[in-house]
């Protein structure tokens, strides 16, 4: 139905091209140290900051944001966007679309050979999905640390560790860089990694933009860290206006930040959808789609469609910083309401796309260890479509008590709880694949339980959040922070958690210790509903959020949160310990297959070669034929005939 | 074969049925007597007794679903685990893939409640005249009698008194960080303490003169953010007497954790003497106050930290900045 034979034929260059080509090298595509590499983009950044930050105060040197203070917006915001420039110029990620506009034939990018191409502008998917594992790592443990400050001051009432500027700029940077984080902590690491070997294709349809969204989000954190440095920025991760307006330098870190990031988000989330769409293997129809693929599917489109609005709101503010434009600034004729629909006119789509993800890892993995075929697998697909599409049409219930018109209350609680529809779907299609099954509870499912357990609670929450009357009483307060912890730390971060157990094998060759990962799984569930359920009558008894002092009676509840938190940061610890015990210290060969798993990314060999697989697979079923004796094989990889299915499935398929 | 799978299947369902229907039953019984009286945040107020209402109906309604996962995961891990002495083999065939009856069972049934639950908040909605929260300069959903007072409120002749069954108007004022309130019905005159009558409809008119605060009068169930520039009018009636807590409910800066009050619900004569005697004490700060509006210009140069990064006040407003009139202390 939907055979693409242009991907059959098509070899990434760079895969083919042996080291000793006779064709000159570039200096830049050079192994060792004379090319391009994580420390020429490093210096291209400073470079670039030195020179952007001159360049600011040279054409608006009496634009100082505090007399005489020299600090300047326009400095502060030149400065960073010539770092991301110098960044992304030293990385190599410009060589070949300013080589095009120069009008010279620009070198195709050499895939380097050992570790250094960890550190390089690699347009090798895989490289960039283990790139990303250390980025989005680097952003949830720095996110992580700082909640763990926020945890510190809540102690005592009365008695503050930070102060009270100190401890709103710590809310803020911890809101904003988890919001980041979570935004590619699936898509990024898996959703690079496996989508190629999900839908049997060699590459991704866009091989320079995969690598350049990795090396924009890292450039991200570098903009949204600055805000420390700047001084913070005192909004929270809404960022609202006026106070956007009235806050210091880091705020510029924040605009654009979010710009940076936004850039990154657009970039992965078009890749991924036109290589979903059109770099599918024969066979592959809608229909044998992977449910994890259908997901990222949908959260691509999200990220495609719904960050552009956060990008042009993000420059808007950025604007208004530096330039004295009026956007936001109610009395030269903007309105702070602008800032507040466009942002979350993107950030509802924002929440689905940290929801979808998750709920694509559970519908892949849950088949595997239950033994069973997906149940209602075509359900499971609409949900998720059908929850990307309303997620457009629900923003303003994070306005009902902003005074904005009323009466579109009731049409925006209806869409908000018409959404629990489809989200509910993902509820039917597990409890219908583990019914009658054979459940093996290895530390992945494990997992993938838990996120049953607290989306469950993630999403009830929603509902009360979506009533508007309850709103009144909810909203704004520890029941809502409850309420988003419970989805995406609760939902997303234990998916992502379970993927990379299930999915490292494959990455790496290596398995993870299951004993360590039992520790891990069973302190981070219990201690992640230790902080945050108490969370949730914290606030029904009325504490706002981002506050650094409260009630006296709350002391008992935050401190048992508090103590909660600490031990889930550590459980946290456990999972780095056990990552470097098993990845780097005692590394232990993993099996072909280690779980037993039809899916097609288990079917190559593992380490993965460059291209993927020999040939193109033809693909044959779906791949969810558990427990079915004499199922049809999932692919016919073309060299001979196709192994029975149930028997260790990589034999006999290995294009190695 | 086929009539094994069917007794099994049978048992399963009426097994996880009966758990679950047992369960719930106990376990809304005492949600509904032993915490539904104590959900916060009380029956200080009709908005409080109502979001007080859908809360606990939203609890009940939800718990039943929470128990039913948690009751079906329960049974999954007993029963159907692999390391389970005599586990059977997975079910297989086009039952384990797709099972119409409950697909579309499943879709049925929560579209209904979905849909019962949206058209219950709308009316709770619609019937509390907007349950507390803030709807904005021109609010739909009002009590008898309200338009009309905060048409009054502007006009110097507005007045209030006891036992008229009047609407009380009060203008909160957030400001970087503390809240201020005026009564235009008695003079507008400005205070910090909030002080209320009871068993009265009091129209809640919210503005701020810097950043969007929230103006959160917990025990009275009240809720709406204070945007500058922009009148955000809130209903409730208060109907105990006793005290209750203040606090800004939206981020508005580095002391946004410290902006917090008190104010109380007085009976309606002791009200009448407290709001008589501030207005003659008053009176010589109100004068100096601007005429009372809906909202006032912000300190372009003060609280708001100056849009103007040269330090200029701005030029061309044409209403005096709230404030601006008063000597110094």
């Amino acid at each position: 139905m939907t055979i693409s034979a242009e991907p059959t034929t098509e070899v990434v260059t760079s895969a083919v091209v042996p080291p000793s080509s006779p064709v000159k090298t570039p200096w830049s595509q050079r192994s060792g140290w004379l090319s391009q590499h994580l420390g020429t983009a490093i210096v291209g950044a400073v470079l670039g900051y030195v020179f952007g930050h001159w360049l600011g105060n040279y054409v608006a040197s009496g634009y100082t944001y505090i007399a005489n203070s020299g600090q300047n917006s326009i400095a502060d915001a030149l400065a960073l966007i010539f770092m991301t420039f110098g960044w992304l110029l030293g990385i190599g990620a410009l060589n070949y679309p300013l080589a095009k506009i120069v009008g010279r034939s620009a070198p195709e990018e050499v895939i380097a050979k050992g570790w250094t191409k960890y550190v390089r502008y690699s347009t090798d998917h895989k490289v960039v999905g283990m790139q990303y594992i250390v980025g989005v790592l680097l952003f949830l443990f720095t996110g992580g640390l700082l909640a763990m400050a926020i945890r510190t001051e809540l102690l005592n009432p009365t008695t503050h560790v930070f102060s009270a500027d100190t401890y709103i700029k710590i809310v803020s940077e911890h809101g904003t860089i988890m919001m980041m984080m979570a935004t590619s902590i699936i898509v990024g690491p898996l959703g690079n990694y496996l989508v190629p070997l999900m839908i049997g294709a060699r590459r991704m349809a866009f091989p320079r933009i995969e690598a350049f969204s990795f090396w924009v989000f890292i450039a991200g954190y570098m903009v949204i860290f600055s805000a420390l440095p700047y001084g913070g920025f005192p909004t929270g991760w809404t960022g609202y206006a006026p106070l956007q307006t009235q806050a210091g330098p880091g705020m510029v870190s924040y605009l654009l930040g979010f710009a940076v990031i936004g850039l990154g988000m657009m970039a992965a989330g078009f890749n991924i959808a036109v290589t979903i769409i059109n770099y599918r293997a024969p066979g592959m129809t809608w229909s044998r789609v992977p449910i994890f693929v259908w997901s990222l599917l949908a959260t691509a489109a999200l990220l495609t469609l719904a960050t552009p609005v956060l990008f042009a709101g993000g420059l808007f503010g950025l604007l208004d910083k530096t330039a004295q434009t009026a956007f936001y600034v109610t009395e030269h004729g903007g309105s702070s309401f602008l800032w507040e629909n466009l942002f979350w006119f993107f950030g509802h789509p924002e929440v689905y796309i940290m929801a979808l993800p998750g709920f694509g890892i559970v519908g892949e993995l849950i088949p595997v260890f239950c033994r069973k075929p997906l149940f209602a697998y075509k359900v499971a697909a609409a949900g998720m479509i059908g929850v990307a599409l309303l997620s457009f049409f629900v923003w303003q219930h994070h306005l009902f008590q902003s005074g904005i018109n009323p009466d579109m209350r009731p049409l925006f609680m209806l869409t908000t709880e018409l959404i629990s529809i489809p989200t509910g779907f993902i509820f039917l299609v597990g409890m219908g694949t583990l019914y009658r099954a054979k459940i093996r509870f290895e530390v992945p499912m494990l997992f993938c339980m838990a996120v049953f357990f607290n989306f469950l609670i993630g999403g009830i929450t929603g509902v009360f959040l979506s009533d508007v009357p309850v709103n009144v009483t909810v909203h704004g307060g520890f029941f809502v922070l409850s309420h988003f912890h419970y989805t995406i730390m609760g939902g997303l971060l234990f998916a992502f958690m379970g993927g990379l157990y299930y999915w490292l094998p494959k990455m790496t060759g290596r398995m993870m210790n299951k004993k360590l990962g039992l520790v891990h799984f069973w302190t981070m569930l219990v201690f992640f509903n230790l902080t945050f359920f108490p969370m949730f009558i914290i606030g029904l008894l009325g504490q706002p959020r981002r506050v650094f002092t409260y009630a006296k009676n709350l002391q008992g509840l935050n401190d048992f949160s508090s103590v909660s938190a600490f031990l889930l940061g550590a459980s946290f610890l456990v999972f780095l310990v056990n990552f470097m015990w098993s990845m780097y210290i005692n590394p232990v060969m993993a099996p072909a297959n280690p779980w037993d798993s039809l899916g097609l990314e288990w079917q190559t060999a593992t380490p993965v070669p460059s291209y993927n697989f020999e040939r193109i697979p033809v693909i044959m079923t779906d791949p969810y034929h558990y427990g079915e004796v004499g199922a049809p094989a999932l692919a016919d990889f073309g060299d001979g005939p196709p192994a029975p299915l149930g028997s260790s499935s990589t034999t006999g398929s290995d294009p190695a | 074969m086929a009539n094994e799978n069917s007794t099994n299947e049978t048992h399963h369902l009426r097994n996880i049925t009966v758990i679950w229907l047992i369960l719930s039953v106990i376990v809304d019984l005492l949600f509904w007597f032993l915490v539904g009286p104590h959900v916060p945040p009380g029956t200080m107020t009709s908005s409080a007794k109502g979001n007080q209402f859908d809360f606990t109906f939203l609890c009940l309604m939800a718990l039943p679903v929470l128990i039913g996962v948690w009751v079906y995961m329960g049974y999954a891990i007993r029963i159907w685990s692999a390391k389970r002495p005599g586990a059977e083999e997975p079910m297989t065939g086009p039952n384990a893939r797709t099972n119409k009856t409950a697909q579309v069972s499943w879709i049925v049934i929560t579209s209904v409640a979905v849909l019962f639950l949206a058209g219950f908040g709308t009316v709770e909605l619609v019937i509390s005249q907007g349950s507390g929260g803030g709807e904005g300069p021109n609010p739909i959903w009002t009590p008898p009698g309200a338009t009309k007072a905060e048409a009054a409120a502007l006009t110097p002749k507005a007045s209030w008194s006891a036992n008229s069954n009047q609407v009380l108007t009060v203008q909160v004022i957030a400001q970087q960080w503390k809240f201020t309130y005026r009564y235009p019905q008695f003079g507008g005159f400005e205070t910090t303490q909030l002080v209320l009558p009871a068993n009265t409809n009091i129209a809640f008119n919210v503005t701020s003169l810097d950043v969007i605060h929230s103006f959160w009068a917990y025990q009275l169930d009240v809720k709406a953010d204070a945007n500058p520039q922009q009148n955000d009018v809130a209903f409730t009636q208060t109907k105990q007497l006793g005290s209750f807590t203040v606090r800004c409910s939206e981020l508005c800066g580095i002391w946004h954790g410290t902006m917090f009050n008190s104010g109380k619900v007085v009976s309606e004569a002791a009200f009448m003497s407290w709001a008589q005697s501030t207005e003659q004490a008053n009176a010589q700060n109100t004068a100096d106050l601007p005429p009372f509006a809906w909202t006032y210009v912000p300190d372009a140069n003060g609280a708001a930290g100056g849009y103007y990064t040269d330090g200029n006040v701005t030029p061309y407003s044409t209403v005096e900045i709230y404030g601006s009139k008063q000597s110094a202390p």
